[in-house]
């Protein structure tokens, strides 16, 4: 920057006074220096590259656990948590746009001398000195060249000054002169944008803090119970704050985030939400989040109403709200809570989304909490690809919700809950999610669901396993048929037999069909024929519980065991009944959540800036642009010509032309010119 | 003898820019104009009052430039028309398979693998033509880098067709993933140094240029292949807007510029060492010629850098809630522009040229692509649009 314009100038004036400067004049001089520019954008660099590497405005938690105590405070006090805010970067800012302003300000008497000056005062040696130069000896009087060189040079684009310096006269041409402009134009943008961001920054939150006048607020705290140093009146200057809104509710303050905490700032209006939708893709892809939202100002006679999204904020008095993000605002959900301890208790719940409940479930408690609720699920349908070979085609598997129930122990697990059966491969099951923790990802039950589209069945047949007396009475009635088919009626066989089965149903309860396969080895092991005797244990256990299942059929139907004759169906639905009890086992909750009914109801995050220099930044960009273009695309040319009469009544004229930026492109412009002082000049002999 | 002045002035007066247009000029002022009315025709109900201004915008910039590279002229009408006769056979999807023309030059997916194929072998051309000092060869691989440019732009514009195709309104400009946004930088980076090779007559500094292209190509294959990075997929909400259209070509106009610049930096480190009296001193272009190239590319590119990152401020005022939050890819965009402005004014003020400025140059593309691509892979942050 230092030496731009004063590279440009050739007839630069002695620096005057050298060993005269004061001090004033070397501390301007250090500032604008080029070699102190360069340094502070080196450093500029380096601390905008460690803002990217290192996650800036994190929980202070997680940077403690991250670097340890110590490093963790050595990076606190340099306020690497918060570079681009930290006091030692904003102050190389500003000495980068003082610097800047410095050099543009000294450079600016030798830019301006630059634009404005056509420096007629241009001696013989110097002209001849350029690499682009000619010489004619002309024929007619120096008047008619002079009007031939104004001609030439008006005819090439030049605006010119002429001068008589005694006998002699000169023309002096320049054109492009806009490319000065750009110099100044680019500096001068760099200037005005950092004071626009300036103002947009947070320097005057700094300073109240610093002086005691605000205080961070750390804990989470309802609004009303927000300490009054902690809150921030209308007008106090830029921000940049977040505030989630349930639909129907209204807000008029917004949070500021601040390193670990807070800062509440009043608005100068309510803003009431009405409704906050997502609209999606057909592959389910989020395609558009809006809030409908009624802005309430008391300067206002009536309300604005109007629909944010994405990409179209909403900017009222300077304040501008954008649509940041959405979270469950509560969704009311009407739950059916099926225990499973074979009592066949059921008890309805009503719970809220991000409210946590006590559960008394038979002789155990939970506490449940409600995590979250999603209205859509759209996958990609696998059957389509083999179907008709598409890509593009989804299924939508209904409403879910997130909950984790916690023992009196504080020991959480995790459930994902589909409120609609699902098809998988032609058969429809609900699907609860469970597992203990998010590092590991949930794994299904699948319960069949019947052919009322419910869970009931299943429960029926889950809970009827508990009944002592049904399962005996099944299992004799399974002995028997087995025995019966084999050519082997020994009741008193039949007696044993169906008590292993009750056995077995314990088990498996229990501990699903592995645990029933480890029991029956163990047991089978001594016996003579092992094989056989697990083969038929099994077949009695399947057999006790199909009995039990035919009964409960039969019951719903209205009609007797005897007559009925279950179909394929059902007969699908019992195999994926017996894979459900056994996965039940291993389901670690007490209690199976169907979800009967929901009022869904979200939140919609807004984010909500002020930026009172936004429009300065604006200008400056502009500036930049104007200024980078002028400076590269724009190249200023001088040219001169020198008329000297000659003894013998012609005339000598020198032309000389340059362009400092770029002569490369000079050389033709430059023989265009003399071809045209060619044309009209009758030259005795070239010079 | 004695002419009047106004007659000197008329024969001197340089020609304006209006008298100084061809035949061919006025040819293609009218051909772009009513192609520009037709689209805003045939397209206003679904554009919005920004995208006809930015329609009728790349309108003007078409026929400056044409009048102002004449070679443009061909190559943009070359690349609508074959453009237009594909989105004709395309009235669904399916006709990607069925149609001939489609199938095996147009479609998108086509389209884009020839240029995947066309780039390596201009980069080889360039090369055998840079050592056997052929000029024919030379020529050869020109016309193969014009080729594989139009072939890029004609993917990326069907494939905008495309989009349309697909259910539920998902269409958009395909410059919003890391998959479309590689072939935009490969034809952006072919087109301006074609411009460069034009005005400088030289051909001998396309094999170096060419390798980074050919480079950009290599990984889009990868991402092709190996990640079907290829499958059109729907704008997430915060890509969703006007600015997407002329924030992302504008940006890889100055990535095109600095990658080309860094290519340079080593065709000048090479040179630097090669003796005057060698053969390779007539085969390599001249210092003077890189040196005025590296310069005019990196002006260029930080000019449009200026524009882009400007643009990316204002989008980001209106869908992110400021116009610089410091996020990753803002300030890695900053690093960039000082990087380059440091370089310039060095060379400006200091008059530094050569080796140092050279080897800055090929660094600065490692700082480019860190922001381009490093920012993406590495660090998160609201730009996170083109993971890999």
């Amino acid at each position: 920057m230092a030496q731009t314009a004063a590279s440009f100038s050739a007839s630069q004036t002695p620096s005057r006074g050298q060993n005269r400067k004061g001090l004033g004049a070397i501390w301007l001089e250090f500032l604008g220096s080029m070699n102190l520019a360069i340094s502070l954008l080196v450093v500029v660099s380096i601390a905008s590259v460690i803002g990217t590497v290192l996650p800036q405005n994190q929980a202070y938690t997680e940077y403690l656990i991250q670097f340890g105590p110590f490093w963790f405070d050595v990076f606190r006090v340099l306020n690497l948590y918060d570079v681009y805010s930290a006091w030692w970067f904003l102050a190389i800012m500003g000495f980068l746009v003082l610097s800047t302003g410095v050099c543009v300000s000294r450079h600016m008497p030798a830019v301006w001398r630059e634009i404005t000056r056509y420096r007629t005062h241009v001696r013989e040696q110097s002209l001849r000195a350029l690499s682009q130069h000619r010489h004619w000896d002309a024929a007619e009087p120096p008047e008619r060249v002079c009007e031939v060189a104004q001609a030439a040079f008006e005819g090439h684009g030049f605006r010119m000054r002429t001068e008589t310096r005694g006998e002699t006269m000169i023309v002096a041409g320049m054109k492009g002169r806009a490319t000065r402009l750009g110099y100044l134009f680019t500096h001068f943008a760099v200037v005005i944008i950092a004071i626009g961001a300036l103002a947009d920054g947070n320097i005057n939150l700094k300073i109240q803090e610093q002086l005691g006048n605000l205080a961070i607020e750390t804990r989470d705290l309802p609004v009303s119970q927000v300490p009054a140093e902690s809150w921030l009146a209308e007008g106090s200057g830029s921000f940049r704050g977040n505030v989630t809104i349930p639909e129907g509710s209204n807000s008029g303050v917004t949070f500021l985030q601040v390193r670990d905490g807070y800062l509440v700032q009043r608005l100068p209006f309510e803003i009431f939400v009405e409704d906050f939708r997502i609209k999606h893709y057909p592959n389910g892809m989020p395609k558009s989040y809006e809030s409908d939202l009624v802005l309430h100002d008391p300067a206002l006679e009536a309300p604005i109403r109007e629909t944010i999204s994405v990409n179209h904020p909403l900017t009222h008095r300077g304040h501008t709200i954008y649509q940041a993000s959405f979270t469950d605002g509560g969704t009311q959900l009407s739950m059916t809570g099926h225990v499973l301890d074979g009592s066949g208790q059921s008890l309805p719940i009503q719970a809220r989304v991000f409210e946590d409940l006590r559960l008394q479930l038979g002789g155990t408690e939970r506490t449940l909490e409600v995590d979250d609720f999603q209205l859509f699920n759209v996958n990609r349908d696998p059957r389509a690809v083999e179907r008709t070979g598409a890509r593009d085609e989804f299924v939508n598997a209904g409403p879910s919700f997130n909950y984790t129930l916690r023992d009196q122990a504080g020991q959480g697990r995790q459930f994902h809950t589909y409120m609609a059966p699902i098809e998988i491969e032609d058969r429809w099951y609900f699907l609860h999610g469970t597992r203990s923790d998010n590092a590991n990802p949930f794994q299904y039950l699948h319960i069949p669901a019947d052919d009322n589209a419910s869970m009931a069945t299943f429960m029926r047949f889950y809970q009827a396993l508990y009944d002592q007396t049904r399962v005996n009475q099944a299992a004799s009635r399974a002995a028997d048929r087995l025995l019966t088919q084999m050519g082997v009626a020994d009741s008193e066989l039949a007696a044993r037999v169906a008590g292993t089965a009750d056995e077995m149903i314990a088990t498996l309860l229990d501990g699903g069909f592995a645990a029933v396969n480890l029991q029956l080895e163990s047991r089978v092991a001594t016996a003579a024929r092992p094989e056989m005797l697990l083969e038929f244990s099994r077949a009695v256990l399947q057999r006790t519980m199909f009995e039990i299942y035919l009964e409960i059929l039969a019951d719903q139907e209205s009609v007797t065991v005897a007559t009925l004759q279950p179909d394929a169906n059902q007969r699908a639905f019992f195999e994926d009944a017996l894979n459900a009890v056994s996965a039940v086992a291993e389901y670690g909750a007490p209690v199976l959540l169907e979800l009967d009914h929901f009022e869904h109801r979200q939140a919609t995050g807004l984010q909500i800036t002020y930026a009172p220099g936004k429009n300065v930044v604006y200008a400056g960009s502009a500036l930049l642009v104007a200024g980078v273009f002028l400076l590269f695309y724009v190249s200023q040319r001088r040219v001169w010509a020198m008329i000297t009469p000659k003894a013998d009544g012609g005339t000598s004229l020198l032309v000389g032309g340059t362009n400092q930026r770029r002569p490369e492109l000079f050389a033709a412009e430059f023989d265009a010119l003399t071809d045209a002082l060619d044309r009209h000049i009758d030259q005795d002999h070239r010079g | 003898m004695a002419i009047s002045r106004e007659d000197m002035l008329r024969d001197m007066r340089q020609p304006s820019l209006l008298q100084r247009l061809t035949g061919a000029d006025w040819i293609w002022l009218a051909i772009v104009l009513a192609a520009t009315a037709t689209t805003c025709v045939v397209l206003w109900d679904a554009m919005n009052t920004y995208e006809v201004v930015i329609t009728a915008a790349t309108g003007v910039t078409m026929i400056g430039l044409g009048w102002h590279w004449q070679a443009a002229k061909l190559y943009m009408g070359i690349v609508c028309g074959l453009s237009l006769i594909a989105i004709s056979r395309y009235p669904e999807l399916g006709a990607a398979q069925t149609d001939f023309f489609l199938k095996y030059l147009l479609s998108s997916q086509s389209a884009i693998m020839w240029m995947s194929a066309l780039f390596p072998a201009a980069t080889l051309v360039y090369g055998a033509a840079l050592f056997t000092g052929n000029s024919f060869t030379g020529r050869v691989a020109s016309s193969l880098t014009w080729m594989g440019a139009g072939a890029g732009l004609i993917g990326l514009l069907v494939r905008w067709h495309e989009t349309h195709l697909y259910a539920g309104d998902i269409g958009y400009i395909p410059v919003s993933n890391l998959y479309e946004v590689f072939v935009l930088f490969a034809v952006i980076t072919a087109l301006i140094y074609l411009y460069y090779e034009a005005a400088q007559r030289t051909r001998s500094m396309g094999f170096f240029v060419l390798l980074v292209i050919s480079a950009s190509v290599g990984f889009l294959l990868w991402y092709h292949f190996d990640r079907q990075a290829y499958q059109i997929e729907p704008l997430v909400p915060a890509l969703n807007s006007y600015w997407m259209k002329i924030h992302v070509p504008t940006n890889f106009i100055g990535y095109g510029c600095f990658a080309i610049a860094a290519m340079l930096g080593v065709a000048y480190l090479i040179r630097a060492r090669v003796a005057d009296d060698s053969p390779w001193a007539t085969r390599l272009p001249t210092l003077k010629q890189i040196d005025e190239v590296s310069y005019r590319t990196i002006a260029l590119g930080f000019a449009f850098f200026t524009v882009a990152t400007i643009l990316g401020a204002l989008w980001a005022a209106e869908a992110w809630g400021a116009y610089w939050s410091w996020d990753p890819k803002e300030s890695w965009a900053l690093i960039v522009w000082l990087n380059y402005a440091g370089w310039l004014h060095l060379r400006y003020t200091k008059g530094l040229r050569g080796k140092p400025m050279a080897w800055w140059a090929i660094i600065g593309l490692f700082v480019t692509t860190f922001a381009f691509l490093g920012v993406n892979m590495f660090l998160s942050g609201l730009h996170s649009y083109g993971e890999l």
